[in-house]
């Protein structure tokens, strides 16, 4: 079995790398430090974490005030509480001003499990993409994470970076660096783009080994950025295939795939069919069980892309 | 109807919910017992001693209202409607399982007597005053409790719906605050303080008590006097201990969001049974 490794561990680890780094870095939490990690930096460096309590709006306008006297704030809660409490914060005091505002959260998607539906953030890549200005970051996993947050940190602007809260198989090693031009091609391949993000990409990842059994070739891609998305990578691909699965722990509305769908109606229409929740909430469970329950499965993605190819030959001439 | 129980009835109620709090986090493997046991008096006297309500008639229109806004603390809630007749024992096994209608944080309807989806901390209070001010138009009786954390009341929603229930005069409505004094990252002085509690909430125009939140006698006083009030909404200040009732659990933090191991949870249910 492959090892399995929790992003939001290389959240804390990366957090406290910038401590060390650059005095400027300082980290905001609302009453989940635990949760999220950033208790961990609180440990080492306790005169710049700032525990906001159980008060998502008024974490976002203080990170953007920090910003404002050149800080570098990182602000975390759970995916569902930052995002969702304190959109409009976001929206107006952190991406209308561009301001310097890393917003990371943890506990995204349906894997949160137990807790149920009140806290499985399953719309956060949606509202968090449609904002002007921001920035938004889905690593794969462990180690994807960490170089991600590490690098990050030379990058101004507003951000929004998804990370889970279960530990998943890790898809990368140590010397992972976290390229922003371009995306990691996990598998070359010819008959179907199966792009994938987060959790979704070492279950992407079994699903082509699925299909390449079968005789399909798969080009699978981790689409780690979904804002800027790397278009001309994506088209590339899709232009080779002719047929695309779109993979991820969110609705199938707004999120990833309709980022893909967006790019591709406009300037290479091809088949494509979307692997993610189904405009429906979430519920409480074991997360594992949740994930086939909810479609979010190798099963799901195999059958996804042998749609997407037979209606690329059923395709009008 | 369920109030009208004796005080006595009510602390044996109360004993039979702290053991279903623990039975259910410990089947489970996870949940929420600190607040769930340092809420269980004040829910026991409320629901069996002062609120209308019909299990066998869960819809009915004229029914006084709770409103869970600490959603985490399902276990209180449910081990509270399963003793006050809404659905039977067997369901708590389901807790927080794939498929059950006992979801980690309470669903409306899933269950009668289930009144709102609560778990995103601080909305709690606005939707009771919205169903406050409903039952006003409705010319219904019916009135609205609504059961706060003290970390909880940290969110800004909160103290917009102090504001607006002070402006309305919303005098049908009583927001209990389960003052445990801590909250996930630790004491909630340390984290954010809400002190002075009464000054504020008196100051956004509520009728203001200070009480134990583990004397039967004293909750159910307050609770007389704060349905009484006219002219403003009032406000019921628990002074409480999370993890209440269960010694290793008492004042520990790690008990927020932390069941028990089935050795320790084998202690509880012997504590709470000799304690109470
Ligand atoms: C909006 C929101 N932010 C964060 C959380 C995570 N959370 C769950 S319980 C809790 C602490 C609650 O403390 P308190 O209100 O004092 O409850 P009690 O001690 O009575 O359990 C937090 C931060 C949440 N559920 N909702």
């Amino acid at each position: 079995m492959t090892e399995k490794k929790a992003m939001r561990d290389a959240y804390g680890e990366a957090l406290i790398a910038l401590g060390n780094s650059d005095a400027d870095v300082v980290v905001l939490d609302a009453d989940l430090s635990g949760s999220t990690r950033t208790a961990m930096f609180a440990k080492v460096f306790p005169n710049r974490f700032f525990n906001m309590g159980i008060a998502e709006q008024d974490m976002a306008g203080t990170a953007a005030g920090f910003s404002c006297v050149g800080k570098k704030p990182f602000m975390s809660s759970f995916a569902m509480f930052a995002t969702g409490r304190a959109w409009e914060p976001i929206r107006n005091s952190i991406c209308l001003p561009n301001l310097n505002v890393k917003v990371v959260c943890t506990h995204a998607g349906i894997t949160v499990g137990e807790d149920g539906a009140c806290h499985q953030a399953l719309e956060d890549i949606s509202i968090m993409r449609v904002i002007p200005h921001m920035s938004v970051y889905v690593p794969a996993d462990y180690y994807e994470a960490r170089a991600l947050i590490i690098a990050l940190n030379d990058k101004p602007g507003p951000v929004y970076v998804r990370l889970a809260r279960a530990g998943s198989p890790v898809v990368f090693d140590e010397n992972y660096q976290f390229n922003f031009a371009e995306y990691p091609v996990l598998q070359s391949g010819s008959d179907v783009s199966l792009f994938a993000c987060g959790q979704m990409v070492p279950i992407a990842q079994k699903a082509a080994q699925t299909l390449q059994a079968a005789g399909i070739s798969v080009d699978l891609i981790n689409i780690n950025t979904i804002k800027p998305l790397h278009g001309d990578q994506i088209l590339k691909s899709v232009i080779k295939t002719g047929a695309v699965v779109t993979a991820e722990e969110h609705s199938i509305l707004g999120g990833m795939g309709s980022a893909v769908s967006e790019l591709l109606a406009k300037n290479a229409p091809t088949p494509i069919e979307f692997v993610g929740t189904q405009d429906v909430f979430g519920e409480s469970g074991d997360g594992d069980l949740l994930m086939v329950k909810y479609g979010l499965s190798e099963a799901r993605i195999v059958e996804a892309a042998q749609k997407a190819i037979a209606r690329k030959a059923n395709r009008p001439s | 109807m369920s109030a009208g129980h004796s005080l006595q009835d009510v602390k044996e109620i109360g004993k039979r919910i702290r053991k279903k709090i623990i039975q259910q986090v410990t089947w489970a493997g996870c949940g929420h017992p600190g607040g769930s046991l340092s809420g269980t008096d004040i829910l026991s006297t409320l629901y069996f001693r002062k609120m209308r309500f019909n299990a066998q008639d869960p819809q009915w229109a004229d029914r006084d209202r709770f409103v869970l806004s600490k959603g985490h603390c399902t276990p209180l809630l449910y081990a509270t409607l399963s003793e006050a007749g809404y659905f039977s024992d067997d369901l708590l096994t389901s807790f927080r399982k794939i498929d059950s209608k006992l979801q980690g944080h309470p669903e409306k309807d899933y269950l009668p007597g289930i009144e709102m989806s609560t778990g995103a901390l601080g909305q709690g209070l606005a939707i009771g005053h919205g169903m406050a001010l409903g039952l006003k138009l409705n010319n219904s009786p019916g009135r609205v409790f609504v059961m706060m954390g003290d970390g909880e009341i940290q969110e800004g929603m909160i103290w917009e719906a102090a504001m607006s229930a002070g402006h309305y005069k919303t005098d049908n409505l009583v927001g209990i605050i389960d003052a445990n004094g801590q909250q996930i990252d630790g004491n909630v002085k340390d984290i954010m303080d809400v002190a002075p509690l009464a000054d504020k909430w008196a100051a956004f125009g509520w009728h203001t008590q200070v009480i134990d939140g583990h004397d039967y006698e004293a909750i159910d006083a307050a609770l007389d006097t704060a349905i009484n009030v006219t002219g403003k909404p009032a406000i019921i200040i628990c002074k409480t201990v999370k993890g209440k009732g269960v010694s290793f659990m008492e004042g520990v933090v790690k008990f927020h969001g932390t069941a028990p191991s089935v050795e320790q949870s084998e202690i509880a249910l012997q504590e709470i049974e000799e304690k109470y």
